[in-house]
């Protein structure tokens, strides 16, 4: 597998805290471990907090990217 | 699987906890607890368990929403004051939570209708109010070997234990018999402290809940006591008697039987 390569993704953008997290922990659940989930995430609380809530479940972080439109792209690799 | 929006934002601070998560969540929907009396015990239990989502409730008392009541069981409002406690009941618990469901048996547990009450449902909340009924009860659990979760509460000292029956030790492991009638001070006889009451049901919900998630250590084993005067809890270590009439290796309780009642 690539590394750029997606399993499932989320646009949470214009989703707030913690809902943002929990869509993102709901999506997690039901993936294989070891896949990938790429999620938007808004500038400010939700790209402060996310990340931070998905790496303290276990899982890893592999790439944050800024976007034009003060949005994030973050990939999320499942334990 | 997918989730309605509701579902989500309802349940979101359930599934942030590591313990609980989505998954845990649909296991805390599709259980169902059955709640012994809707008093100073079960209405703080049945309240935060319909809250959390607990699939299916079931709530036995044959009692009316009497004025003294009001004190300590807040499942019931001024404006119920003699409506059956178990309509006052489901009223509340379906306003809290419309995605549950609510069963309700006018009646009082005693041999004969208990195991076919608890037949239906997962878990058992013991809420009732004197100490024949909570034998009948721990007897009733260990013959369907269902969990049980026990609380009890007089004046400012409460206590909470969870039966896990034939794994854990149970109620007639601590102990053995009902007091004789007249002998301890009963529930109309003596004062208790309202908030006392929502202490050690909110307990017995705690338990319940960490039950359908199978996560965490429940009270098997230990007696947890409150002393609410001193705000002080201390536990105290349970054994699995061996000689016990009910989970014993030789048990000489094969049938229920009705205490003579203290109240
Ligand atoms: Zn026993």
């Amino acid at each position: 597998m690539s590394e750029n390569e997606i399993d499932d993704n989320l646009d949470l953008r214009g989703v707030l805290c913690p809902i943002n997290f929990v869509k993102t922990k709901l999506k997690l659940e039901e993936m294989q471990a070891g896949s990938t989930l790429e999620i938007l995430l808004d500038k400010g609380d939700p790209i402060a907090n996310v990340p931070r809530s998905v790496k303290e479940e276990g899982h890893k972080i592999i790439k944050v990217k800024k976007e034009d439109g003060d949005f994030f792209r973050v990939m999320i690799r499942k334990s | 699987m997918s989730y309605s929006e509701d579902w989500i934002e309802r349940y979101s601070r359930h599934i942030i906890l590591a313990e609980v998560g989505g998954e845990g969540q649909q296991k805390i929907g599709k259980a169902k607890v059955i709640i012994l009396g809707a008093g100073g015990l079960g209405s703080p239990a049945a309240l935060y368990l319909a809250a959390a989502g607990v699939g299916e409730i079931g709530i036995v008392d044959n009692d009316e929403v009497d004025l003294s009541n009001l004190q300590r069981q807040v499942l019931h409002h001024t404006t119920d004051i003699g409506r059956p406690k178990i309509d006052s009941a489901s009223e509340k618990l379906s306003a809290i939570n419309p995605d549950i469901k609510i069963k309700t048996y006018k009646t009082f547990v005693n041999s004969t209708n208990i195991m076919d009450i608890i037949s239906d449902y997962d878990i058992i909340v013991d809420g009732t109010d004197n100490f024949p009924t909570r034998f009948l009860v721990n007897d009733a659990a260990v013959m369907s070997k269902k969990p049980l979760v026990h609380g009890a509460i007089l004046r400012f000292d409460g206590q909470a234990f969870t039966v896990l029956p034939h794994v854990g030790p149970c109620y007639r492991c601590i102990f053995r018999e009902p007091p004789p009638p007249g002998s301890v001070p009963n529930c109309s006889q003596a004062g208790i402290l309202g908030a006392v009451a929502g202490i050690i049901g909110t307990i017995q919900a705690t338990e319940v809940l960490k039950l359908i998630i199978d996560k965490g250590k429940v009270l098997s084993g230990r007696l947890l006591i409150l002393d609410a005067l001193d705000m002080t809890f201390r536990e105290t270590r349970i054994r699995k008697d061996p000689d016990c009439p009910i989970c014993g290796k030789n048990p000489t309780i094969t049938e229920l039987t009705d205490y003579e009642w203290v109240c």
